[in-house]
């Protein structure tokens, strides 16, 4: 990381005696689309979203400035409160979750395809057809082959003799959340996978066989050559599951449970509460002013994920890594 | 590029000629979360209108009822709704009035065809501002499968104890599930089984005024009770009904498989088309022979004007129509189910309507208990109903604290409750 | 890469063959869990009504045999109107991502200057929100701009959304290229356009596969955006298309499966032309420790 940035500069020294003439207008040339098209259509509204969080709603439609009052209902008002933590808990069992079976299903995934077996591209390209599928279609089959109605998942289970193991897993308050989650594993599992497959085959053949010389096994070899290896490539997948997880969670919650987080709010997670406050449903009008606030608790949760990581997390792999 | 500015120029003159000859068309465009009626309305309400008002176009674009009010809300937050808007009822449309978002159409002549209690669900508390025309309500009961009750020497029954015994036979037989209905979609529990039930319990409007007026708590016998006997129910839902959707009900039902469907009179439609066998219907059970019975008989949909719209003047001549005997009769039987509130007097074709329709004469009617003022506050009396009412045929409440939930929450707020 | 293997392979000893039938037996099994929902619902898409509930995991038989679902979703459905709209978005945002995109990357990583630092933060924030987030802020905007119901709404905001990770993943690529063969063209006298264009693009064509099937994804599948900016019925895309129409016909579930496997399609066909690039693009991404 140093070498880039001391031959970045270096290198922009010579360019600068280089290019006495040239200006700066070809950089804004090549920034300056991105950053107008960016800066309107998703930083504004966002900060518009943060700034309505301090605001409260008048019946006549008008908004009064209302400091951190907002904030304080969230966390500290009983009713508020209670939906709030629960949430955010759901979120983070649902992060656990993935952390202990997608990222080592896609590790492991990962790791017998870089062994380049027959029909490695097969199984690649297969295996990453569930990432592809809207969550539209996703929550309708996977509701389909739990549904007890429908019996596939049970009629598979009798098959293997499995029968009397099946429950209404989505239904049950213990199990809704769990479900949930392995469906999300299923449809995401290709991203870690591919990820860190593109980083097992980039470690260099010098050093495998040079711990093969040195007379480590296999397993060996990947467990302490391998892997310290691709440890900051595991660390991006674990941040992206990190934001993921208060990001596109709740499509696919919303689409197999709907905004409530049924059954009692055990599925409910910061991406629904956000939702059914912003918006509203049935007889229950959106506030936009609260759901602005429960939006901008989310961006703070996922800052401070994201810093501790950069910070504690990331410092440790890159050293690791030299 | 010389071709191509005459081209445009061509146009140009063809679009201002076109618009001199249609100066006064407009078309209306109609928000509803209605998406199953998309046929009806383009097949026969649309055309009905248009052929009467040549001038105005109509073009229904519904949204899945799970997104309308977020949609709408966004919509109407942004200037891009509707010139038209279906209302859900009471305190789901009035904040849309109180903001400006709806406009008022008290001097609609057209209101004048309908009775007072069907304005109330889309008029102000003090009932001076009316903001939408009442279009119909939904009347709820229980539909069965008539072949399987004849087959098992089975009779509607008419009480709670029949109720149990006809579940019971059904059970014993086993070539039927008794009872079609999931707690998995939780608006199910609380519109198919709560309040559908419970009016018999708290006498319908009087039960309901009462905890308006701060003169019954949810943790009274009669709004316990109902919960009771659905607690019972579960031992005849189908296995695994937890993880049971409202669409595995219908098909559980209309594919033969179960035999009683606790039903909202909408389903009317679909069912007569999937079902193969015939079906009848009888009110909710009542506690004794002889005791009066109530029907949740819900004022449901209604439809007003966005007081932005381009075109009011087409809009309430829409209004007025949707308002006249002529819509009631086309909507009603074009949506067997759907009931219009309207006082014109029309026949109804269908016959499994025409029982749901019958109960009017036999019961009190009455609205869902949660959907007018209860549910004005934080937190949301109708959203804690489905959750709890849920999670009592879950199990995982019982139905003592099922209601002291839904006391605690609106007394947090209420006042009338909180003394 | 290959070669190497086979040689490793050639000196493994007997156990390497079960071993390979581990392996095989691993991937297999779980492609088998990834793709049989998918062969479920175009398996009991052909099939009526009671074939699908009553026998869920058979092949569509001569009883239980129909197209009836397919019949009702292209009679009923727009569908192809759906798909071009879907098609229009998809293809001009991810253009416009990787092309803007690109540029961007190319400024932040090529060029030291003042804001360098704080604008690479500043892009790279979007990753973390999800704009959805902004949604009514964004739509007074579309008004504003008088775009509502029309496809380039969509299109804007889907580039806005997608701009992050693309510069995110391209300027890291970026700063691995080698400087020589840019400054070997400054020397010819090429223009710093030139240079992107005829030299850095050409050099980054893989990567650009792995953003555009990483951008690609939440574009198509998106329902919220097409709902509330452009739900009208000429602007429809094929997501919101099917939402509709499954909640259209809730019991008619023959076309509902029907719906979901026409949805399903082309997004498969599209993956199947990039999926060459992708695994090339995220290697070569990959290989600069």
């Amino acid at each position: 990381m140093t070498e880039i940035v001391s031959e970045a500069s270096g290198h922009s020294k010579t360019k600068r005696r280089r290019r006495k003439t040239g200006g700066i207008s070809h950089i804004v040339v090549f920034l300056a689309p991105a950053v107008l098209i960016y800066s309107i259509f998703s930083i504004y509204p966002l900060i518009e979203s943060l700034r309505l969080s301090l605001f409260d709603g008048q019946s006549d439609g008008s908004s009064v400035w209302i400091g951190l009052g907002n904030y304080d209902r969230l966390l500290f008002d009983a009713n508020w409160a209670v939906r709030f933590w629960n949430a955010l808990w759901n979120n983070l069992i649902l992060f656990f979750i993935h952390m202990i079976v997608q990222n080592p299903l896609g590790l492991l995934l990962a790791a017998l395809l870089s062994l380049a077996p027959r029909f490695g591209g097969t199984y690649r390209t297969l295996i990453f057809v569930p990432t592809l599928l809207s969550v539209v279609i996703v929550g309708f089959v996977w509701e389909l082959i739990l549904s007890p109605l429908w019996g596939v998942a049970e009629g598979l289970m009798s098959g293997v003799g499995l029968g009397w193991l099946y429950a209404p897993w989505l239904g049950l308050e213990s199990s809704a959340l769990t479900a949930v989650s392995l469906i999300s594993v299923w449809q995401y599992v290709g991203i870690p996978m591919m990820l860190i497959y593109a980083a097992l085959l980039s470690v260099p053949d010098e050093l495998l066989d040079a711990a093969r010389v040195d007379g480590l096994s296999g397993w060996a070899i990947f467990w302490k050559v391998k892997l310290p290896l691709i440890l900051p490539t595991l660390g991006i997948v674990a941040i992206l599951t990190y934001i993921g997880n208060f990001t596109s969670a709740f499509d696919l919650i919303y689409s197999i449970q709907g905004v409530l987080g049924p059954p009692d709010y055990s599925t409910d997670i910061m991406g629904t509460l956000m939702f059914r406050t912003f918006f509203g449903q049935q007889t229950q009008i959106g506030d936009i002013y609260m759901g602005a606030t429960v939006a901008s608790m989310m961006f703070f949760i996922i800052l401070i994920g994201v810093t501790i990581y950069l910070v504690g997390v990331q410092r440790r792999l890159t050293r690791y890594e030299m | 590029m010389k071709q191509m500015m005459m081209k445009t120029t061509a146009t140009a003159a063809l679009c201002l000629a076109a618009g001199g000859a249609l100066a006064q068309e407009v078309t209306l465009t109609i928000e509803s979360w209605r998406s199953e009626d998309q046929a009806i309305w383009d097949d026969t309400l649309i055309p009905a209108f248009e052929e009467s008002h040549p001038d105005i176009n109509l073009d229904f674009q519904p949204t899945a009822p799970t997104e309308y009010n977020a949609a709408l809300n966004a919509r109407l937050e942004g200037g891009t709704a509707g010139d038209l808007i279906t209302c859900r009822s009471f305190d789901g449309s009035l904040p849309l009035y109180d903001r400006g978002q709806l406009a008022d159409i008290s001097d609609l002549e057209g209101l004048s065809n309908f009775p007072d209690f069907a304005k109330a669900a889309w008029s102000t508390d003090d009932g001076q501002n009316t903001f939408c025309v009442p279009m119909a309500s939904v009347i709820h009961g229980f539909i069965y499968n008539a072949d399987a009750f004849e087959e098992l020497g089975l009779e509607e029954p008419g009480t709670v104890e029949e109720f149990f015994e006809v579940l019971e036979a059904i059970q014993e037989d086993g070539t039927y599930i008794p009872l079609a209905m999931g707690s998995a979609d939780q608006w199910e529990a609380a519109t198919m089984a709560y309040t559908n039930i419970g009016p018999t319990y708290w006498k319908g409007e009087e039960g309901r005024q009462a905890l308006i007026d701060g003169d019954a708590a949810f943790t009274d016998e009669e709004f316990v009770a109902p919960y009771e006997q659905m607690a019972r129910w579960t031992d005849y839902m189908g296995s695994a009904y937890q993880a049971q959707s409202y669409s595995d009900s219908q098909n559980l039902f209309t594919l033969g498989r179960a035999a009683i469907y606790p039903a909202g009179s909408w389903e009317i439609t679909g069912f007569t088309d999937q079902a193969f066998f015939e079906m009848g219907a009888f009110p909710p059970p009542v506690a004794a022979e002889g005791d009066t019975c109530y029907i949740s008989d819900h004022t449901d949909i209604g439809i007003g004007m966005n007081a932005n719209t381009d075109h009011p003047e087409a809009a309430r001549a829409f209004l007025e129509w949707v308002a006249s005997a002529e819509f009631a009769e086309l909507y009603t039987n074009a949506l067997p189910g759907f009931f219009s509130l309207s006082n014109a007097e029309f026949e109804v074709d269908n016959p499994l309507a025409q029982e749901f329709i019958s109960f009017r004469e036999e019961c009190e009617s009455t609205v869902r208990v949660a959907s007018q003022i209860l549910s004005r506050g934080e937190p949301n009396t109708w959203n804690t109903m489905w959750v709890n009412s849920a999670n009592v045929l879950n199990d995982s409440m019982t139905p003592e604290e099922a209601t002291a939930d839904l006391q605690q929450g609106l007394s947090s707020w209420y006042e009338p409750q909180q003394d | 890469m290959s070669t190497v293997d086979t040689t490793r392979a050639r000196r493994g000893r007997m156990g390497r063959i079960g071993t390979a039938a581990g392996v095989h037996a691993v991937l297999l099994g779980y492609t088998l869990i990834a793709i049989f929902p998918v062969l479920i619902v175009v398996m009991n898409s052909f099939k009526n009504r009671r074939g699908i509930f009553t026998e869920p995991l058979a092949l569509p038989g001569p009883e239980t045999f129909s197209a009836e679902g397919y019949a009702t979703v292209l009679t009923e459905g727009n569908f192809l109107l759906y798909y071009g709209n879907s098609l229009i978005v998809t293809v001009v945002s991810l253009f416009l991502i990787l092309l803007l995109g690109a540029m961007a990357a190319h400024a932040l990583s090529e060029y030291r200057f003042k804001l360098n630092a704080l604008l690479s933060i500043y892009m790279i924030l979007g990753i973390m929100v999800p704009i959805r987030l902004g949604t009514v802020a964004i739509l007074q905007l579309m008004v504003d701009l008088n775009l509502v119901n029309t496809l380039i709404s969509l299109i804007l905001v889907y580039t806005a959304q997608g701009l992050p990770i693309a510069v995110f993943i391209l300027t890291e690529f970026m700063r691995t290229l080698s400087r020589d063969i840019k400054d070997c063209a400054r020397v010819d006298g090429l223009s710093e356009y030139r240079i992107f264009f005829e030299v850095v693009v050409p050099l980054i064509r893989p990567v650009l596969a792995t953003v555009a099937v990483f951008s690609m994804i939440p574009i198509w599948n998106d329902l919220w955006f097409p709902l509330i900016l452009a739900s009208s019925d000429a602007t429809k895309t094929v997501t919101l298309g099917v939402q509709q129409f499954i909640g259209q016909y809730t019991v008619n579930w023959s076309a509902v499966l029907a719906s979901l496997s026409i949805a399903i399609l082309p997004v498969l066909v599209l993956y199947a032309i990039f999926s060459r690039q992708l695994i090339s693009g995220i290697t070569a991404g990959a290989v600069k420790g």
